[in-house]
C-alpha cells in the first residue's frame, strides 16, 4: 500500500478534531488549551506539507515554517500569560476564568 | 454744520455715551463715564434746541436717510430721523427732561456701587427714544418702542439683588409684550392695507383706503379701523392704559431718576405720540377714535381715584401719570391733536418735576417713601418744597380762566376739557363721557396731588419720634398692614447705607439735584404761558403745518366762545379737590388715617387698585401657570422625553443588558463559536463557489 495524500489528509483532519475537542472537553486545565492549539497548527502544517510535495510546489513548506515560528511564539506569549494569570488567580482551572460573563 | 449730519449727531450723541460708558465704564471709572454720558446728552439737548429753533422758524422740515434697515419686496425700511414739528416737539422733551436726569443723577445715585451701568442704560433709554420720535417709517418706529421697552426694564430692575425690581421689570417686560403684540398686528395691518410701512407712502394712501373693509354679521369694519385700533393696544401698553397700566406703578422700583424720565416724562408718553403723529389714519378711523377717547377717560378717572389712596410718594405720583396720560388720549380721541401735544409738552416738565422733587424727598428721608412718616418737612427742606408746590399748582391747572394767565398745566388741560366739550356738541357721545371724566378727574387730581403737599410737607412731623430706627423701617410700625405684595417692598432704596440709623435729620439735596429741579420747575410755570399760542392757539397753523393732520378742522375753540361754565368747572372742581384735601390733612389731621383705619369698603377698593392685580392673577396668571404646567409636565416630560431622549436610553440599556446574557466568560464557548462561525463560512464559501465554478 503506498501512502498517498489522502492518508496524510486522514491524520491531519484526525489531529485537527483531537486538538478542538481538547478546547472544548477540557474544563480544567488551560494548559491543554495551549496543547491543543498546538495540534490544530500541527495539522494545519502537515496539510501544507503533504500538499507542497504533493503538487511540487515549495510555497506550502515555506508557509509551514511560518506556521512553526508564529507557534512557537505563540506558546512563549501563552505561556507567559499563563504564569501571570497563575500568580494573580492561585490557580489556572477554566472553568474558573469567565469574569467576561455578561 | 448741515441739518442732517446735525440731527445724526443729536440721535446717536446718546449711543455713543452709552456704548462708552456701558463697555468701557469699568475700565475709565466712575466719572468719566457719569461725564461722558452727561456731556454728549446736553450736546444733544443744545442741538434738539436748535432744532426746534428751525422747525419753529419753518426752514426745517425733512427726512434723511442714514442707512437701509429692511428691504423685502414692498416691505421697506429704512434707519431714518424725520424732522417735523411733531419729532422737534418730541426732541426737546426728551433731550431736556433726559439731560437733567443725567445731571440729578449725579447727586441720587451718588452712593450707588454701578453708576456706569446706570448711566450707559440712561444714555441707551434716550437714543431709543430718539430713533422712535424720529422714526419715518412703522419699522423703526417699532425698533425704538421695543428700545425703550428694553431699557425701561433694564432700569426698572436696576436694583436686582432686591427681590421686588426685577419682579417689577418682568411684568413690565411681559405687559408692555401684550400692547406690542397688538401693535405689531397693526403694522401688519396697515402693510397689508396700504402695501407699504412708510408714513410718506401711507399717508396720502389712507382717504382712498378708508371705505375698505368687510361685511360681518350685518356690521361693516373697516380696515383703517381695524389698523389704528390694533396700534392703539400697543399704545395702550406702552402708555399704561386701564387694562395694561399694571406694571406702571409696580415699575416705581426702579430708581427715581429713572421714573422721572421714563415712566413720566418720556417713554410713556410714546404712546400719545403715536397716535398724533398717526393722525392722517386716526382721522378716517372714527371707531378707533372712539375707542381712544373711552379708554383715556376710563384711565383717567381709574387712575385718579386709585392715587386718593396710595401711601408711597412714588406711587401716587405713578398713578397721577397715568391719569394725565388718559387726559392726553382723551384729546388725541376727540381729534384735538394738539392739546393731547400740548399737554405731553407741559406734563413732561411738571411730572418730571414731582418725581425728582420725590426723589429729593425720598434721599431727605434717607430713602423712606412712606408719606405716613413724613409730615412737616417743608422747613427742613424749603427748596424741594417751593418747586414741588409749583410742580403740583401745574399738575392741578391753577390759572385764572378770564385772563388766560396760569400754571403750564392749566393751559393744556383745560385745553383738553374744552376740547373735549367742543367735541360733544358736535354730536361725539365718547366725547361727553371724556368731558364729564376730565372735570372729576381733575377735581381728584387736585385732591391727591394736595394730599401728598400735605402729608410730606405739612402737619405733624412723624419722622421725629425717636423709636424710627432702622427696625421701626418694617411694615410693623404701620397703622395697617399692606395689602398686596406688590406694595411691600418699596419703602427703601438700597442706595447707600444710611438708613436712619439713630434719630433722622432730613436735609436739604445737593445742588447738582436741585438745579434740575430748578429748571423744571421755571417750565412748569412758563411752558404753558409761551407755548400756548403755537400748540393751541392762534399760531397752531402755522407751527404744525403738516405734522398733525385733521378732516375738518380740531375741535379747538378760543375758550372765551365757549359757556363760562364749561370754562371755569376745571378750576371749581381743583379749588373743591384742594380744600377737601385741606380739610382732611390739615383741618382734621389725622382722619386721613383713621379713615384708612378704618378699612371700609370703598377705601379697600381703592387701595387695592381695583383689584387688579388679584384679579389678573386669578386669570391670567393663574392661567398661564396652568397651562404652563400642562405643557411642562405633560408635554415635555411624558411625551416628548419619553419618546425622543429618555426613551432611546432606555431602549439601548435594555437591549445591551439582554444581549450581555450571551456573555458566558468560558474562553472554550468562544472559540467553538468562533469555529461553527468559520465552517458556516466555509461552507457557504464553498458552496458558493461550487454553483458559479470558480
Amino acid at each position: 500500500m503506498t501512502i498517498g495524500l489522502s492518508h496524510y489528509l486522514t491524520v491531519a483532519a484526525i489531529l485537527f478534531t483531537i486538538g478542538v475537542f481538547g478546547i472544548f472537553v477540557n474544563r480544567k486545565n488551560v494548559i491543554v488549551i495551549l496543547m491543543s492549539i498546538e495540534l490544530i497548527l500541527l495539522a494545519v502544517n502537515i496539510n501544507l506539507v503533504a500538499f507542497s510535495a504533493f503538487l511540487h510546489d515549495v510555497a506550502g513548506q515555506v508557509f509551514a515554517m511560518i506556521v512553526l515560528t508564529v507557534a512557537a511564539a505563540e506558546a512563549a506569549v501563552g505561556l507567559a500569560i499563563l504564569v501571570t494569570f497563575f500568580r494573580n488567580r492561585g490557580d489556572i482551572a477554566v472553568d474558573d476564568a469567565s469574569m467576561m460573563k455578561g | 454744520m448741515n441739518p442732517q449730519l446735525l440731527v445724526s449727531v443729536l440721535v446717536f450723541a446718546p449711543l455713543v455715551g452709552a456704548v462708552i460708558a456701558g463697555l468701557f465704564g469699568r475700565r475709565i471709572g466712575d466719572v468719566p463715564s457719569m461725564a461722558v454720558t452727561t456731556g454728549l446728552l446736553f450736546l444733544s439737548c443744545l442741538l434738539a434746541w436748535i432744532t426746534f429753533g428751525h422747525v419753529l422758524a419753518g426752514d426745517w422740515n425733512f427726512t434723511t436717510t442714514i442707512a437701509p434697515f429692511i428691504d423685502v419686496g414692498a416691505f421697506k425700511s429704512a434707519w431714518s430721523v424725520r424732522i417735523d414739528t411733531l419729532s422737534g416737539v418730541m426732541l426737546i422733551v426728551v433731550t431736556t427732561v433726559s439731560a437733567l436726569v443725567h445731571l440729578y443723577s449725579w447727586g441720587y445715585m451718588a452712593e450707588d456701587d454701578s453708576k456706569p451701568r446706570f448711566f450707559s442704560y440712561l444714555s441707551l433709554f434716550t437714543f431709543a427714544m430718539l430713533a422712535l420720535v424720529t422714526a419715518s417709517d412703522f419699522m423703526q418706529l417699532f425698533f425704538g418702542w421695543e428700545g425703550v421697552g428694553l431699557a425701561s426694564y433694564l432700569l426698572i430692575g436696576f436694583w436686582f439683588k432686591k427681590p421686588a425690581p426685577p419682579a417689577a421689570a418682568i411684568k413690565a417686560f411681559v405687559v408692555n409684550r401684550v400692547g406690542d403684540f397688538g401693535f405689531a398686528l397693526g403694522i401688519i395691518t396697515t402693510f397689508w392695507v396700504f402695501g407699504s410701512i412708510r408714513f410718506a407712502d401711507v399717508f396720502p394712501q389712507v382717504a382712498a383706503h378708508a371705505r375698505q373693509g368687510w361685511v360681518f354679521a350685518g356690521h361693516s369694519f373697516y380696515a383703517v379701523d381695524l389698523a389704528c385700533a390694533l396700534l392703539f393696544v400697543g399704545a395702550m401698553g406702552k402708555s399704561a392704559q386701564f387694562f395694561l397700566h399694571t406694571w406702571l406703578p409696580d415699575a416705581m422700583e426702579g430708581p427715581t431718576p429713572v421714573s422721572a424720565l421714563i415712566h413720566a416724562a418720556t417713554m410713556v408718553t410714546a404712546g400719545v405720540y403715536m397716535v398724533c403723529l398717526l393722525s392722517p389714519m386716526f382721522e378716517y378711523a372714527p371707531v378707533a377714535k372712539g375707542i381712544v377717547t373711552g379708554i383715556g377717560a376710563i384711565t383717567a378717572l381709574f387712575a385718579a381715584t386709585v392715587g386718593l389712596a396710595q401711601n408711597d410718594i412714588k406711587r401716587v405720583i405713578a398713578y397721577s401719570t397715568c391719569s394725565q396720560l388718559g387726559y392726553m388720549f382723551i384729546a388725541a380721541g376727540v381729534g384735538a391733536y394738539q392739546a393731547s401735544m400740548f399737554h405731553l409738552f407741559t406734563h413732561a416738565f411738571f411730572k418730571g418735576l414731582l418725581f425728582l422733587a420725590a426723589g429729593s424727598v425720598i434721599t431727605a428721608m434717607h430713602h423712606e417713601q412712606d408719606m405716613r412718616t413724613m409730615g412737616g418737612l417743608w422747613k427742613k427742606i424749603p427748596i424741594t418744597y417751593a418747586v414741588m408746590l409749583i410742580g403740583t399748582l401745574a399738575i392741578t391747572g391753577v390759572g385764572l380762566p378770564g385772563l388766560e394767565l396760569g400754571f403750564a398745566g392749566f393751559y393744556s388741560k383745560d385745553a383738553i376739557i374744552n376740547a373735549a366739550f367742543v367735541a360733544s356738541q358736535h354730536g361725539n357721545g365718547v366725547g361727553a363721557f371724556g368731558f364729564v371724566v376730565g372735570v372729576v378727574a381733575a377735581g381728584l387730581t387736585s385732591f391727591y396731588s394736595w394730599r401728598l403737599i400735605f402729608m410730606t410737607f405739612h402737619g405733624r412731623p412723624k419722622w421725629a419720634m425717636p423709636s424710627h430706627g432702622h427696625a421701626g423701617h418694617g411694615h410693623g410700625g404701620h397703622a395697617d398692614d399692606h395689602a398686596s405684595p406688590a406694595q411691600i417692598e418699596t419703602h427703601d432704596e438700597p442706595l447707600g447705607d444710611d438708613h436712619g440709623h439713630g434719630p433722622l435729620n432730613p436735609h436739604e439735596s445737593p445742588w447738582v439735584m436741585l438745579i434740575p429741579l430748578l429748571v423744571l420747575a421755571a417750565g412748569s410755570i412758563a411752558a404753558g404761558l409761551i407755548f400756548d399760542p403755537q400748540f393751541i392757539g392762534e399760531g397752531r397753523g402755522e407751527f404744525w403745518r403738516s405734522a398733525i393732520f385733521n378732516l375738518g378742522s380740531p375741535p379747538l375753540t378760543e375758550p372765551a366762545r365757549l359757556p363760562s361754565w364749561v370754562v371755569w368747572s376745571p378750576l371749581a372742581v381743583t379749588a373743591i379737590g384742594f380744600f377737601a384735601a385741606w380739610w382732611v390733612y390739615i383741618r382734621n389731621e389725622g382722619m386721613g388715617a383713621r379713615i384708612a383705619a378704618r378699612q371700609g369698603p370703598v377705601w379697600s377698593f381703592l387701595y387695592n387698585k381695583w383689584w387688579f392685580d388679584e384679579l389678573y392673577d386669578a386669570t391670567f396668571v393663574r392661567l398661564a401657570r396652568v397651562l404652563g404646567d400642562l405643557f411642562w409636565k405633560e408635554g415635555d416630560q411624558k411625551i416628548i422625553d419619553e419618546l425622543g431622549p429618555d426613551g432611546v436610553s432606555a431602549l439601548s440599556y435594555d437591549v445591551g443588558r439582554r444581549t450581555g446574557k450571551l456573555q458566558t466568560g468560558y474562553v472554550y464557548h468562544y472559540a467553538f463559536v468562533m469555529l461553527a462561525g468559520v465552517v458556516a463560512l466555509l461552507s457557504y464559501a464553498l458552496y458558493f463557489f461550487s454553483r458559479t465554478g470558480r
